[in-house]
């Protein structure tokens, strides 16, 4: 038994490599195809009756919030809305509400009870939701003035992220063409991957019971 | 107030084990019994410091202290008192304190042990670096909760109210039973690691240690089998899919630990017989707190993602660097000594039990090696093609039902193999009987219109293994009535008691073989239907109708609950009502289920809400009839027994060991091999 005995302890360094390697990884982002594409447009009846077409807000960064009424985060994530509704909403920010999967009524009444007077269109047949390849509700997705998703929350917003993501959005150039950079928003670790909330389960569908 | 008790309780804790493990080292090398008196003294108090600790954020969280970080975190006032008392290992930081308890208590046997075991200071230098090594495996969990996973921050000012637990988690009581067991079982595999680098570092690596070590890992092993079982149950009764297994890293990081030490369980009897497998027995041990170790880093650190798995924390890089100096520190040790492992024996004939266990090592290492492949693949995959990829059950199953099978199989036959030689005429008497069991169970079984060629295998190798094993309690058995004249089941019970570590562990073998047995049974026969029911009517599933009848809302402080009642009838005959129920947490984003489940020995009926309309005339019910599920618990309490008999020593033997004690430290040495 000569040196080839220390073998087997070297032979571990690869392994200890690998896992410090995994360490600045983060396991929970799941790779999703859309930030950096233009959004899907869709043309959908708002609560009130009017047609509203996605489309017609290029030029304008956009939150694309998918909810329900029967969606218990929901009613903690409403808050957060109507903030950055206030903040930003005179620097420019549109903010769109996604009724998923409820009916007209209950979708009135939440909003008459907890306020917020951005339009809330009826994604009926949940056509918009699958286009989005929405995994439940609520998502967020965070669009800039070109027509571009540039992130996508998956579970209730919060402060931080409007705080991240909406001034990038309202910095955005509207600009669409060849001086339109491929990657707008480099910097961030979730560029090009959404990011789950904490103890959030991705990828199981959501009950609904209704 | 609470926050600074328990922080100082830490820090406190911290010094001393860092002092007692210096201590325990320095009377290791010099044989001066003064500092292993010292260390004895700081493993105690170390003890007591945790408990200090721990006993705190119990009350903090008993009594609403949310200027506590922790309390703040998982605390809630509506919580009811149950879920707050075990909140405290519902999140990172609690559970490294639960952590840390378990491995402090464990400090002190090692030390009320070691008082036993070290009576002569200079002649013995295994149990100081033994409890050197422990106490610095108290250091590094010490250090995480006094700091980066430090649970006492106080938050000023303080919140009103908490969150309360994560949902998921204040919906079962196993969430009181299941982590206990577990810790109970994963922590205490740093005993009989701290004492085989111990036995390394002493050089003491005669054929006595492993005799030292093994009754170490029977109790954390039995604490191990049975946290893994209440953890299936406790995954089976909540999650509404009606399995109890999915492979998922946490559950991995469970069964590998158990894979090993299982195999070191039976290597170490080689060793002790034959003076065999020395490298191997020492190797497997190391390896099993090594993948407790990596277990943890792999689940607590965000490498990998997990049902389980907490959210990111800066707990990582300490753990990484706690695993470096393990594994490189272990396995540097191990080459060192390699020259003092080798083999005193040599096997003597193919057909002996030495192969059986030869080849039992082999299977437990191979599935070892399976499961922390399947479970490191995702990051070995990400490293090498960047792409993010997950190994599911296929993988996992079709590899390891192939060994799981050959276990089951050896199971009885390494039991019935003699020592160093056995002959073809002894194993064709002993083989004779089980073998027609097992096959006219296989042919009964297809007769009735079992087609299934996995779970015919099974049912028939368990049945030639339980068939051995029946033979191994009967035949002595018979004897002893003939030569004693004693009733059949008194002369049972004697021969039992004069060897209770054997017959412990083939009691432990055919719990293994009801759980198989209730694995291949419910995995193989589950039928499962899903349907939308209006008020009154009712659907089929195997021998069962089930009817929905009603559906209501309730409020409890927590949570809301929507609960649905049916009833089952089986032939027309009423058989029982089940109420599967949906609650809605605040801090949940989907509601969490209730599964209703009637159980029994025969087959579960397995009811889950599913959805309900609001006017409570719908309801979609799924329904799973899965048969011999409950064997597997069932197994899980044979298993129990049986390690509890071969760890409860006769009057005989501990006679004997307090003689030896008398004769001085080393007679210990000398105990008759019991086997």
């Amino acid at each position: 038994m000569h040196w080839r005995r220390w073998l087997v302890p070297l032979s571990a360094l690869p392994v200890l490599a690998l896992l410090a390697w995994g360490l600045t990884r983060d396991a929970h982002t799941i790779p999703s195809p859309l930030p950096g594409k233009p959004a899907p447009d869709f043309a959908l009846r708002t609560l009130s009756g009017d047609s509203l077409r996605l489309r017609d807000l290029t030029g304008q960064p956009v939150l694309v919030n998918f909810w329900a009424s029967w969606c218990l985060a929901c009613r903690g994530e409403h808050q957060v809305l109507v903030d950055a509704a206030q903040r930003y909403g005179p620097k420019g920010l549109r903010v769109i509400g996604v009724v998923y999967e409820d009916t007209r009524e209950n979708a009135r009444q939440w909003i008459a009870e907890r306020g917020g007077d951005w339009p809330n269109v009826l994604d009926v047949g949940s056509h918009t939701a699958i286009q989005y390849g929405l995994f439940g509700v609520p998502e967020t997705f965070f669009i800039a003035r070109d027509g571009r998703i540039v992130y996508k929350q998956i579970g209730p917003l919060d402060p931080a992220a409007i705080d991240q993501w909406v001034p990038k959005l309202l910095a955005s150039s509207a600009a669409t063409g060849p001086n339109v950079p491929e990657q707008p928003f480099a910097q961030g670790k979730s560029e090009g991957y959404v990011r789950t909330s904490p103890d959030f389960p991705a990828t199981r569908g959501t009950t609904k019971p209704n | 107030m609470n926050a600074w008790i328990g922080h100082i309780a830490t820090l406190v804790a911290l010094l001393v084990a860092g002092g007692g493990a210096a201590a325990a080292f320095f009377a290791g090398r010099t044989g001066d019994a003064r500092y292993m008196q010292g260390a004895r003294r700081a493993g105690v108090l170390v003890f007591v410091l945790v408990l200090i600790a721990f006993a705190t954020m119990e009350r903090a969280l008993i009594t609403h202290d949310f200027s506590v970080s922790y309390v703040a975190q998982v605390g809630s006032r509506t919580t009811p008192l149950f879920y707050t008392v075990i909140s405290l290992w519902s999140a990172l930081e609690g559970s490294i304190l639960l952590w840390a308890l378990i491995l402090s208590a464990y400090t002190a046997l090692l030390v009320r042990w070691s008082r036993r075991h070290y009576t002569e200071p200079n002649g013995d230098s295994q149990v100081p670096y033994a409890l050197g090594t422990l106490l610095a495996v108290n250091v590094f969990f010490l250090l995480l909760i006094s700091w980066p996973a430090n649970p006492f921050r106080i938050l000023s000012p303080a919140p009103l109210d908490g969150p309360g637990p994560n949902a998921l988690l204040q919906n079962s009581p196993f969430m009181g039973v299941h982590p206990p067991l577990l810790y109970t079982g994963y922590v205490g595999m740093s005993v009989p690691f701290s004492l085989a680098i111990g036995a390394l570092l002493a050089g003491r690596l005669g054929t006595d240690w492993p005799k030292r070590i093994r009754r170490w890992t029977m109790v954390p092993w039995t604490f191990l089998s049975l946290g893994i079982l209440a953890g299936a149950w406790w995954s089976y009764e909540v999650l509404g899919w009606g399995g109890y297994w999915a492979w998922d890293p946490v559950e991995n990081a469970s069964f590998m630990p158990w894979l090993t030490a299982t195999a070191f369980l039976h290597s170490v009897m080689v060793q002790e017989r034959r003076g065999m497998l020395k490298m191997w027995t020492i190797t497997l041990i190391v390896s099993t707190f090594l993948l407790t170790v990596l277990g943890t880093f792999l689940t607590r650190s965000g490498v990998l993602a997990s049902v389980h798995a907490f959210t990111q924390s800066p707990i990582g890089p300490f753990f990484l660097v706690f695993l470096a100096i393990v594994l490189l520190g272990s396995l540097a040790l191990l080459a060192w000594r390699s020259e003092t492992l080798e083999s005193e024996g040599r096997f003597d004939a193919v057909l002996s039990r030495e192969t059986a266990f030869m080849i039992n090592n082999l299977l437990f290492a191979a599935f070892a090696f399976v499961v922390l492949l399947g479970t490191m693949f995702p990051l070995i995959a990400e490293a090498v093609r960047g792409a993010k990829v997950s190994v599911g059950g296929p993988y996992f199953n079709e590899l390891s039902v192939p060994i799981a099978l050959l276990l089951v199989f050896l199971a009885g036959v390494g039991p019935a193999l003699p020592w160093r030689k056995g002959s073809l005429e002894l194993m064709r008497g002993k083989f004779r009987w089980p073998f027609v069991a097992a096959l006219g169970v296989a042919v009964l079984l297809v007769v009735f219109g079992v087609r299934q060629p996995l779970a015919l295998l099974t049912f028939a190798l368990a049945v030639f293994a339980a068939g051995l094993l029946i033979e191994e309690f009967a035949t002595p058995a018979r004897a002893r009535r003939r030569n004693t004249g004693e009733s059949l089941p008194l002369a049972l019970a004697r021969v039992i008691g004069s060897n209770r570590r054997r017959y412990g562990g083939y009691i432990v073998h055919s719990g293994i073989l009801v759980i198989a047995v209730g694995i291949a049974a419910s995995a193989t026969f589950r039928k499962e239907a899903e349907w939308t029911l209006r008020r009154g009517t009712a659907a089929d599933i195997g021998r069962y109708r089930v009817q929905f009848d009603s559906v209501w809302a309730v409020k409890e402080p927590n949570r809301d609950g929507v609960i649905a009642a049916t009833t089952i009838t089986t032939a027309g005959q009423p058989f029982t009502k089940l109420y599967p129920r949906l609650n809605y947490y605040p801090t949940a984003i989907e509601p969490i289920g209730t599964p209703a489940v009637r159980e029994s020995l025969r087959e579960d009926l397995y009811l889950v809400l599913m959805a309900y309309t609001q006017d409570g005339q719908q309801a979609t019910l799924k329904a799973i009839a899965s048969p011999l599920v409950g064997w597997i618990w069932l197994g899980g309490g044979i298993v129990a027994l049986g390690a509890i008999l071969a760890l409860w020593r006769s009057r005989a033997e501990a006679e004997r060991q307090a003689r030896a004690i008398d004769r001085g430290g080393e007679a210990v040495r000398h105990t008759a091999p019991v086997h």
